[in-house]
């Protein structure tokens, strides 16, 4: 799960990470306000949507004044933000963060994250802050130091020293370092974040740090025990069809294709859209119905894939173990004859109790194309979509 | 031979009394009658299913009935304790097939882990099965034969997919092996890699990964230093979009690592076979096979 930067920040507020003030505005008056309560003479003006890259797509302005602050809200507020990470469509821009322009002497990078090589958790800290750290990892690498902290120990002062020897930083930033860095794996572990990001971390002019970005993103398995963090989650940033499947337990993405597939599995979902590919066709999405699904959360699956007005056919690609053939057949007639099928349905079924559910579809009626093997199904559902 | 599970071993399951625990034991029991009882905290001294004994704990079950391996369907909030606690009770062979276990849990069991005598197979997967003599988890028993190819693999489905084909082809399997999808996992491809290696039963080996992570291109390394056993293997993912995450938290692809393309480029300069489509994994084995 992902939240707003001003979600981050009032997290760093609250865990002593110093922020720059800003607050957040929902319309032009709204920020014209906030800047007079900053008394900075100047200020940025940040769209808040789930997407890095606001800078360039235009979702990050300075300002001079309240005035002008409020013409660049005007502006921003109800524009779509289009970046390389939000896809053509880009995305609609809700709220802003006006927050106080930073005296800014140096800008470094901080990250924490989830290593799966060592099992740790992993800090990367670099001197070239506000820079794209991909390209710093591949031409300046001596410019990245990274420490793996063990669950057992925790964070060490030597960890600390490691970084700011392997950065060469000067003496007088070690202590200030030591603070932000340890609030943030407190911070990092208590709400069992899976990646932390901070482009760039400051030091001011003062000799103090400040976080002026902040990208969170929470394991979404422990949200159970975060529910201070599961409020923060913005349902409007997420496509709907993708939050309403996860509200049934299913795991559902969306894609451009024709070619419905309902899967159980992930690792058989993404195989069956690679084979539909390789017979010329192109999936409309990614549908895995898990091992568990009941005959309801079969229906649900239907209806979410069949809302998508682009599919010509469907494919039904089961290998049942935790999952029964027999629910899966079960579930595809109750959708079928709820919802009307309109289009042709593929159905490949294997595993567990397979000939129950072969003998289900046989006797509804309903008019399906039943496929030998996944090879089978695939070819089908392609020639199906071709023909529609 | 075969490797991890046999004959002798002795299963538990932790989480018998709940849904999935009972039916899941009752499948495999009946399969191969190797579990010695089952674990459930305040239900000891009672009877399970396939009239097993439930124990309080599993350090219990270990001294009164021997058990060396256990599976595990503990929900993912407890799973982590659940783990640790046959770490503790020097259980050697951990299945774990609960999903959605919190990965900073999962941080604290592989450090345990390391330090212990244990192995842990999983979380999130569908387990270990050697046809005709032990099965712990939820793969349909059904679909195997006793025959002589090892199969490790990231995901259940895509497993039982190279079960059937590799069945179908007459060549049957030794023992089959999901290690799970999740960003830490207890046991690696190559761990299983060498195992199958020193084998005799296993004569041949079909490897399924997927995309995100290195744990292919690590075992591609692997195979070409230490494997001399024919290698079919197939990538899934290789049409994923960036960006987005496919169902399994490991399978995640951004800014260009762990693609499919990378994967199935190390694996076939390690020489091993690589299936273009799932249905292909079959003939993919008996082509490695021939050409050794």
């Amino acid at each position: 799960m992902n939240i707003h930067e001003y979600q981050a920040k009032k997290l760093f507020r609250e865990h002593g990470v110093p922020v720059p003030e800003g607050y957040l505005c929902e319309s032009p008056i709204e920020a014209e306000f906030a800047m007079r309560r900053l008394k900075s003479p100047v200020a940025v003006v940040k769209a808040q949507v789930h997407a890095g890259g606001r800078g360039k797509g235009g979702g990050v302005k300075l300002v001079k004044s309240p005035e002008e602050c409020a013409k660049v809200a005007a502006e921003m507020i109800g524009m779509t933000l289009v970046t390389h990470q939000t896809g053509a469509e880009g995305k609609l821009v809700r709220k802003v963060y006006v927050e106080a322009g930073s005296d800014i002497k140096k800008e470094y990078y901080l990250a924490m994250l989830v290593d799966r090589e060592s099992a740790s958790v992993a800090i990367m800290m670099s001197t070239e802050g506000g820079m794209d750290i991909e390209e710093v990892a591949a031409k300046t690498p001596e410019k990245i130091v990274t420490v793996q902290i063990s669950p057992i120990t925790g964070l060490q002062a030597h960890h600390i020293r490691e970084l700011c020897y392997g950065l060469g930083l000067p003496k007088e930033e070690m202590k200030e370092t030591q603070k932000v860095v340890s609030n943030l794996y407190r911070l990092f572990t208590k709400y069992d974040y899976s990646l932390l990001e901070i482009n760039p971390l400051i030091v001011t002019g003062d000799g103090g740090m400040m976080a002026i970005d902040g990208k969170m993103n929470f394991d979404d398995n422990a949200l159970f025990r975060h529910k201070k963090i599961e409020a923060m989650r913005d349902f409007s940033e997420e496509d709907s069809r993708e939050v309403e499947a996860s509200k049934s337990g299913l795991n559902f993405i969306g894609l451009d294709g024709d070619i419905a597939c309902l899967v159980n599995g992930a690792g058989l979902a993404m195989a069956t859209m690679d084979i539909i590919k390789h017979y010329g066709g192109d999936p409309a999405n990614f549908l895995d119905v898990g091992g568990g699904a009941t005959e309801e959360m079969v229906t649900h699956a239907f209806n979410i894939i069949l809302e998508d007005k682009n599919v010509k056919s469907i494919f039904v690609n089961i290998f049942g173990g935790i999952m029964r053939c027999d629910v899966i057949a079960n579930g595809l007639i109750a959708a079928s004859k709820n919802i009307g099928l309109k289009v042709p349905l593929v159905v490949r079924l294997e595993g567990t109790n397979v000939d129950i559910g072969k003998q289900i579809l046989a006797d509804s009626g309903l008019d399906i194309i039943t496929a030998e093997d996944m090879a089978d199904g695939a070819k089908k559902s392609v020639d199906a979509a071709k023909r529609g | 031979m075969s490797i991890l599970v046999d004959q002798n071993t002795k299963v538990i399951c932790q989480g018998i009394t709940g849904k999935s625990g009972e039916f899941h034991t009752k499948l495999s029991h009946e399969y191969a009658p190797r579990f010695v009882g089952g674990v459930t905290p305040g239900k000891g001294g009672g009877k399970a299913v396939c009239d097993l004994p439930i124990f309080d704990s599993v350090a219990e079950a270990r001294e009164k009935v021997g058990a060396n391996a256990s599976m595990i369907f503990v929900p993912p909030p407890f799973a982590a304790d659940a783990i640790l606690e046959a770490i503790d009770a020097e259980i050697e062979l951990i299945v774990c097939i609960t999903e959605g276990i919190p990965v900073q849990d999962m941080i604290a069991v592989k450090h345990a882990l390391d330090a212990s005598k244990s192995r842990l197979i999983g979380p999130n997967c569908p387990g270990v099965i050697t046809p005709g003599q032990c099965k712990i988890g939820i793969m349909p028993g059904h679909i195997h034969k006793v025959g002589s190819c090892g199969i490790v693999s990231k995901s259940g489905t895509l497993t039982y997919e190279a079960v059937g084909q590799t069945t179908s082809a007459g060549v049957g399997q030794s023992t089959c092996i999901g290690i799970g999808g999740d960003p830490i996992i207890g046991t690696l491809f190559i761990d299983i890699l060498a195992k199958f290696q020193e084998d005799p039963q296993t004569e041949s080996i079909v490897m399924i990964g997927e995309i995100g992570g290195d744990a292919e291109i690590k075992a591609a390394q692997f195979i070409k230093d230490n494997v001399t056993k024919p290698v079919a293997a197939f990538i899934a993912g290789q049409t994923a979009p960036e960006g987005k995450r496919m169902g399994h938290a490991g399978a995640i692809i951004s800014g260009g690592s762990g693609t499919a393309a990378e994967k199935i480029e190390a694996l076939q300069a390690a020489g091993a076979h690589v299936a273009k489509t799932t249905a292909e994994i079959g003939e993919t084995l008996l082509k490695a096979i021939k050409s050794k």
